[in-house]
């Protein structure tokens, strides 16, 4: 095992006493690729933090590649590549001199750090922007050089705490395809993301994480299958007061599997949209329908499934 | 990277990366380094011993201070060299990188204690400050209307002193740097910096106040008074300053208390 992660908890005593990890147990294996799914402020990043040396846990044990990180952080370091939420590229350096002192820090020689300075830049189709400084760049180029310094030393996992915050769609797509590319040169990949597509497009495997706490853990088809191929129709309606018998009637419809009462309206989990919907429409046009929303079995609905909330929530 | 490098030999080569880096970035601004540490102390020798001196007796200071007032100057003008560098080069980018942008993440994620890091940033600033310290020295013969000459006979000493003060200012700097959002650095400039400086025997010999008994008490607290007096002994021993059996105790217990309290805002504001 790459990371081993052993009931982590991390509470932040204060005037309001934060439990940011709960008790989570956690194995990444080596080569995959492993995404930490959950909302704001599920843990995720105290999680990385802790792993990466940077936070203290208040209990629990983390090791990568069988070294403690709080007994040896030195040592763990060596083993770690990290790309953080924000641009923290060093402003008063070059692109090139980002990778080639980054590679000194590690113990590079000056060959040693330029020639792997050089082919990373090529690798990351950098090598046009060698001289530019990181304020000049885009948010996504910006974040290939953060991936690209990060693997510079060859850590044998990188940690990316939710990679495409703030990027634009096409950016994203780039940065999808540069972190799979991490693959073939056999860097274990671990992922905090609040974004379901990022998850299901990028992970071999999801842990799904809410309040500090280890929902559901597998591979996206596999969470799918046990806790979420469900098609999720949400009804939102004017009047609430005979949501009860609606929800009784609507029951008996072939198709729906379970009903959910909300504060303004119902969430259905049924086998699929088709053939219920005007059914479903008609039913409810009688309370005043609102609004409808369809979401396709996925993460999210998985999500859903297991917290009763939206990941953007 | 499981390579069989050991940590020492690491730990040694990631040190010296970090020095690499700083100086990479300081040779990019060499004009604003050398502006900065030299513009004070070249504009305090001309007023004081080169414009006041030829005002017929007009300047109180001049006429009390007298040709011998440059000689009293030179080790207080190193000494605000000193200073000012372990603040500019310590305090100010150390500020900026744990502000907004956490710049310095990079360099706390390399393969060595985090302390080293910090350490780093120590002596670096110290190189600095003996550059800084040295380039006073030519100004000083050059500029007064008539000329100062240090006296380096006593090199060991002086080279003890101007280690320890400037290792001394790059750990105020460091306590400063990590505890100080850039939003405020510019105030403790004010309410810090320029009284500890006004107030450090660096226009006059700590004898002199024996005058006013309260002060010359109470400055003893400010370690500013110990890298003059200790310069004063060392470069101009004509001057009478402070014994140097007091001045290296003294400069190595606020090296020692400033560097603890540096290190543990450092630590403080890198792990959570």
């Amino acid at each position: 095992m790459i990371v081993e992660i052993e009931a982590l908890t991390k509470v932040y005593e204060g005037k309001q006493r934060v439990v940011a990890v709960d008790g989570i147990d956690l194995e990444v294996k080596e080569g995959e690729i492993f995404g930490l799914l959950g909302p704001n402020g599920a843990g995720k990043t105290t999680t990385i933090g802790v792993a990466t040396t940077r936070t203290l846990p208040t209990s629990g044990k983390v090791r990568i590649n069988g070294i403690d990180v709080v007994d040896q952080p030195a040592r763990a370091r060596r083993s770690i590549g990290v790309v953080p939420q924000f641009n923290t590229l060093d402003r008063s350096l070059t692109i090139f001199e980002n990778l080639y002192y980054h590679c000194r820090y590690f113990g590079f020689s000056h060959a040693q750090a330029r020639d792997r300075s050089d082919q990373l830049l090529a690798q990351f189709l950098l090598t046009e922007r060698r001289k530019a400084f990181p304020a000049q760049l885009s948010g996504g180029l910006a974040q290939r050089v953060q991936i690209a310094r990060a693997i510079a030393h060859r850590p044998t996992v990188l940690f990316l705490d939710e990679p495409s915050a703030g990027l634009d769609p096409q950016s994203r797509l780039a940065m999808w395809t540069a972190v799979q590319s991490l693959r073939k040169d056999g860097i274990t990949v671990l992922l905090t993301t609040h974004y379901m597509e990022e998850a299901d497009a990028l992970s071999d495997r999801v842990a799904i994480v809410d309040h500090g706490r280890l929902l559901a853990l597998g591979s996206p088809q596999k969470l799918k299958d046990t806790f979420g191929a469900q098609t999720i129709i949400q009804l939102t309606l004017r009047q609430t007061d005979q949501l009860a018998a609606l929800a009784a009637e609507l029951a008996t419809r072939s198709g729906v599997q379970n009903i959910e009462t909300l504060d303004d309206g119902l969430r259905l989990f049924t086998t699929g949209a088709e053939g219920l919907l005007p059914d479903l429409i008609q039913s409810a046009a009688r309370l005043g329908l609102r609004d409808i929303a369809i979401n396709e079995p996925s993460l999210e609905t998985v999500f859903i499934h297991l917290t009763g909330r939206d990941l953007r929530e | 990277m499981n390579n069989p490098i050991s940590d020492r030999s690491l730990f040694v080569k990631a040190f010296y990366g970090l020095l690499l880096r700083d100086l990479r970035v300081i040779s990019r601004e060499l004009a604003p380094f050398l502006l900065r540490v030299g513009m004070q102390p070249l504009l305090f020798l001309f007023v004081f011993t080169y414009i006041m001196p030829r005002m017929a007796g007009g300047s109180p200071m001049a006429s009390t201070a007298g040709p011998g007032f440059g000689t009293v100057l030179l080790p207080g003008l190193m000494a605000v060299a000193i200073m000012f560098c372990g603040i500019a080069a310590v305090a100010l980018p150390l500020s900026t990188e744990f502000g907004s942008t956490r710049e310095i993440d990079d360099r706390v994620m390399c393969p060595v204690p985090v302390a080293a890091v910090a350490l780093e940033k120590v002596v670096f600033s110290a190189l600095q400050s003996i550059v800084a310290a040295g380039l006073v020295i030519p100004m000083a013969i050059w500029i007064p209307a008539s000329p100062v000459y240090p006296d380096l006979h006593r090199w060991p000493l002086m080279a003890i002193v101007l280690v320890l003060s400037s290792l001394l200012a790059g750990a105020l700097g460091l306590a400063i740097g990590s505890s100080v959002s850039p939003r405020h650095i510019g105030l403790v400039f004010s309410i810090l910096v320029v009284p500890i400086t006004f107030l450090g025997c660096v226009y006059y010999p700590w004898a002199y106040l024996d005058k006013i008994r309260w002060l010359q008490i109470a400055v003893l607290l400010n370690p500013i008074v110990y890298i003059c007096e200790g310069l004063r002994s060392a470069v101009t021993p004509q001057v009478h300053s402070m014994p140097v059996w007091i001045v290296l105790p003294a400069l190595v217990v606020f090296l020692a208390i400033l560097g603890r309290l540096g290190l543990r805002a450092f630590l403080r504001r890198v792990i959570s």
